[in-house]
C-alpha cells in the first residue's frame, strides 16, 4: 500500500464519482483515484507527442510548398500543431508530470503518439490529404473530448479543435484545387487517398471487443463514444466529400446500408495496425530519431537559458542584499 | 446537457457542410495567409501606379530585392520546423518564417504588377533561375541547424531589415511604406528575439558562449553586403522610394555594440566575402547556396507548369 493508496478514502471517492456522475469536471486540485491521474497522463502525453511528431510529415513539404499561399498555409498549420503541444504538455503538467520527462519517454519510445505519423509523407496531395483525412478523423475522435471530465485537458482540447477543423478545411481546399487542375494532379490526389485511407481508420483504435481501456475511459467520461462508433461516424461524414471531391475510397465492400442508415465498410489490416503500433511502420524509427537529434542537439541551448536566468536572479539577489 | 450536445452538435455540423463549401467563396479558407487579413492591404493597393519620376524597371527591381531577402530568409529559416531547441522556440522561428513571408509577398507581387510582365509572386517566386534572384547573401546561408549560428545570423539580419523599414515608413511608393508599417513591429520582434537569446547563449555556459561567438564569426562576412547601395537603388533614392542602405549602418553598429556587449561577445575580425566584378547578391551573382536553396524551393512548381494550387 502506498501513501497514494491510503488517500483512496471512500469519501473521496464517493465524491469523485459523484462530480463524474454529475457530468461536471475534476479540476487538479480536486482528490482522484490514482488510476484516472495515470490513465489521463498517458492519454495527454500521447496527445501531445502526437502533435509534436505530426509536425514533421507536413514539415517535410514546407521547403517545396508549390505556391507562397501554400507555403504560409502549411507553415501557419505546422506552427499551430507546436503550440497544441504546448497547451498539451501544460495539461499534461497539471497532473504532475513536466515536459522534460514527457520528451524524455517519448524519445525512448516509452510512449506513443498517433500511429499515423508513421507513416511518410510522398506527394504534395499528402498535405492536402492529411488534412482532409488525418484532421477530419482526429477531429471526431476529439470533439467529443472538449467534454471529457478532466478541466484542464477539456479546456485545451476547445481551443485544439477550432484550429484543426480550420487546418481540415484547408487540407480539403488544397484537394478542390487540385481535382479541377490537371490530370497529374488529379492522379497525385487519388494515389495519396489510397495510401492513406486505411491507416485514416486505424486511428480510431482497435475494434471495440479488441481496446481493453474502452470502458473505464468511458465510465471516467474521459471518452465519450467507442471506437467504431467514432469510425462509423468518421466514414459516414467523409463519403459524401469523396463524393465531391471525385475521388475513389479504396474499400470494395464501401455501400449505403439503408437499413442501419449508415455505410458499410471493409475491415482495415489489423497487422498493419499492430506492426506500426508497436515499432515496425515506414517510418517509425525515422520519426523518433528525428525528436532524439531535435531534443538532444537542443540541450546546450536549454542549459544556457537555465545558467543565464540563474546568473541574472543571484545578479538581482546582489542588488537587493 | 442540451448545451452541451448542442456544442458537439455545431462542430459536427461545421465538418459535415465540408463539401458544399467551394474553394472561392469563403475567406476563412486563407485566414491569416492572404493579403487582406495578413496585411490590410487590397490587391487595389497592389495596382497602385507607380508614383510620378519613378522608373517602373528600378522599383520592380527594388521591390525584388526587399522581396528576395524575405522569401529566401524565410525559406532557410523554416529549416528550423521540428528541429529546435524547444517548442517556445519552435513557435516563435516558424512566427519569424512567415511574418518574413507574407513580406514577401506583398513586395513579388508588387514588383510582377510594376514590371508589368504578367508575372504574380508566384511566377517571381518559382519560375526564375539563380541570376535572376536579387537578395544578399547572408539570406540565403542555411544556419545548419546550430542555433548559434541562427542566433547569430538572426540578429544580423532584423537589426539590418529593421534599420531599412523604419527608414522605408515614408516611402513614396505606397506598397512599400505598407509593408514597412506592418514590418517593423515583426522585425521589432525579430530583433529582440534574437538579441534576448544572444544574452543568454554570450552570457550563459561556456559552450554556448563558444557557439553563439562563432555563428558570428561564420555570418560576419556576409555583413558589408548589406550597406552596399546598388544602382537601382542610387536611383530610387533620390526619387524618394528607396533608402539608402548604407545610411543604415552607423545604427546597426551601435545596436550591435549594445548587444555583443551586454552578451559578453566580441565583434568579428574577419574579411567580407569578396565580389566578383564588383557584382554580388544585388546584380543576381550570388554563392553556391542559392542553387540549392531555388532546387528545393522551386522544385514541385516546375514538375507541373501551368497548374495552380
Amino acid at each position: 500500500m502506498t501513501a497514494t493508496d491510503e488517500r483512496s478514502h471512500p469519501a473521496f471517492e464517493d465524491e469523485f464519482q459523484a462530480t463524474i456522475d454529475a457530468d461536471q469536471r475534476i479540476e487538479p486540485r480536486d482528490w482522484m483515484p490514482e488510476a484516472y491521474r495515470k490513465t489521463l497522463i498517458r492519454q495527454i502525453a500521447q496527445h501531445a507527442h502526437s502533435e509534436i511528431i505530426g509536425m514533421q510529415p507536413e514539415g517535410n513539404w514546407i521547403g517545396r510548398a508549390p505556391s507562397l499561399r501554400r507555403k504560409a498555409i502549411l507553415l501557419a498549420k505546422v506552427q499551430d500543431e507546436a503550440g497544441h503541444g504546448m497547451y498539451l504538455y501544460a495539461a499534461a503538467e497539471t497532473l504532475g508530470v513536466d515536459r522534460e520527462e514527457l520528451t524524455e519517454k517519448l524519445i525512448e519510445s516509452k510512449q506513443k503518439y498517433s500511429s499515423i505519423f508513421n507513416y511518410p509523407t510522398l506527394t504534395y496531395a499528402d498535405v492536402g490529404v492529411i488534412g482532409w483525412l488525418v484532421d477530419g478523423a482526429a477531429i471526431c475522435n476529439q470533439v467529443p473530448l472538449c467534454r471529457c471530465s478532466y478541466g484542464p485537458y477539456a479546456r485545451a482540447m476547445v481551443r485544439i479543435c477550432k484550429e484543426e477543423s480550420f487546418h481540415q478545411r484547408q487540407g480539403y481546399e488544397l484537394l478542390l484545387a487540385m481535382v479541377n487542375g490537371t490530370p497529374a494532379q488529379k492522379a497525385m490526389v487519388q494515389e495519396s487517398v489510397d495510401r492513406w485511407w486505411w491507416p485514416s481508420l486505424m486511428m480510431f483504435g482497435p475494434a471495440d471487443g479488441d481496446s481493453p481501456n474502452t470502458q473505464q475511459s468511458m465510465a471516467w467520461n474521459i471518452k465519450r463514444h467507442t471506437n467504431d462508433e467514432l469510425r462509423q461516424r468518421f466514414v459516414d461524414m467523409t463519403v459524401p466529400q469523396a463524393e465531391a471531391l471525385g475521388v475513389t475510397l479504396p474499400d470494395p465492400d464501401l455501400r449505403w446500408n439503408d437499413e442501419r442508415q449508415a455505410h458499410d465498410f471493409g475491415e482495415p489490416d489489423w497487422s498493419e495496425f499492430k506492426a506500426v503500433i508497436s515499432g515496425a511502420g515506414p517510418t517509425n524509427a525515422q520519426r523518433i530519431a528525428h525528436r532524439r537529434r531535435a531534443h538532444e542537439s537542443g540541450a546546450w541551448v536549454r542549459e544556457a537559458a537555465r545558467v543565464y536566468a540563474d546568473k541574472q536572479a543571484a545578479k538581482k539577489r546582489e542588488v537587493t542584499a | 446537457m442540451s448545451h452541451v450536445e448542442q456544442g458537439e452538435h455545431d462542430a459536427t455540423n461545421a465538418y459535415q457542410s465540408l463539401s458544399e463549401t467551394t474553394a472561392h467563396d469563403d475567406p476563412r479558407w486563407a485566414f491569416g495567409t492572404g493579403f487582406e487579413d495578413g496585411l490590410s492591404l487590397g490587391e487595389a493597393e497592389i495596382t497602385a501606379p507607380v508614383p510620378e519620376g519613378v522608373d517602373a524597371a528600378d522599383l520592380a527591381a527594388y521591390c525584388q530585392m526587399l522581396g528576395d531577402d524575405a522569401l529566401i530568409y524565410s525559406q532557410q529559416l523554416s529549416e528550423w520546423v521540428a528541429n529546435a531547441p524547444e517548442l517556445e522556440e519552435e513557435v516563435a522561428l516558424a512566427n519569424t518564417a512567415l511574418d518574413l513571408l507574407g513580406q514577401a509577398r506583398v513586395l513579388l507581387a508588387r514588383a510582377g504588377h510594376v514590371e508589368g510582365a504578367d508575372r504574380d509572386e508566384d511566377a517571381l517566386a518559382y519560375l526564375r533561375d539563380q541570376a535572376g534572384f536579387r537578395n544578399v547573401a547572408l539570406a540565403e546561408q542555411s544556419d545548419e541547424l546550430d542555433f548559434g549560428r541562427c542566433i547569430a545570423r538572426l540578429l544580423i539580419f532584423s537589426t539590418w531589415r529593421l534599420a531599412l523599414l523604419h527608414r522605408l515608413l515614408d516611402s513614396k511608393d505606397p506598397v512599400i511604406a505598407a509593408v514597412a508599417g506592418k514590418g517593423v513591429k515583426e522585425l521589432t520582434y525579430h530583433r529582440d528575439y534574437a538579441a534576448r537569446w544572444a544574452l543568454r547563449l554570450g552570457d550563459g555556459t561556456e559552450e554556448s558562449h563558444r557557439r553563439v561567438q562563432a555563428g558570428l564569426d561564420w555570418a560576419w562576412p556576409y555583413v558589408e553586403e548589406l550597406f552596399r547601395t546598388s544602382d537601382e537603388e542610387h536611383r530610387l533614392i533620390e526619387a524618394g522610394v528607396a533608402v539608402d542602405p548604407a545610411g543604415t549602418r552607423e545604427e546597426f553598429d551601435a545596436v550591435l555594440a549594445q548587444v555583443l556587449d551586454r552578451a559578453t561577445l566580441t565583434r568579428p575580425e574577419v574579411p567580407p566575402v569578396g565580389t566578383i566584378g564588383g557584382r554580388s547578391g544585388r546584380q543576381g551573382v550570388h554563392t553556391e547556396r542559392l542553387g540549392h536553396v531555388l532546387a528545393e524551393m522551386q522544385s514541385v512548381a516546375r514538375e507541373h507548369p501551368g497548374a495552380t494550387w
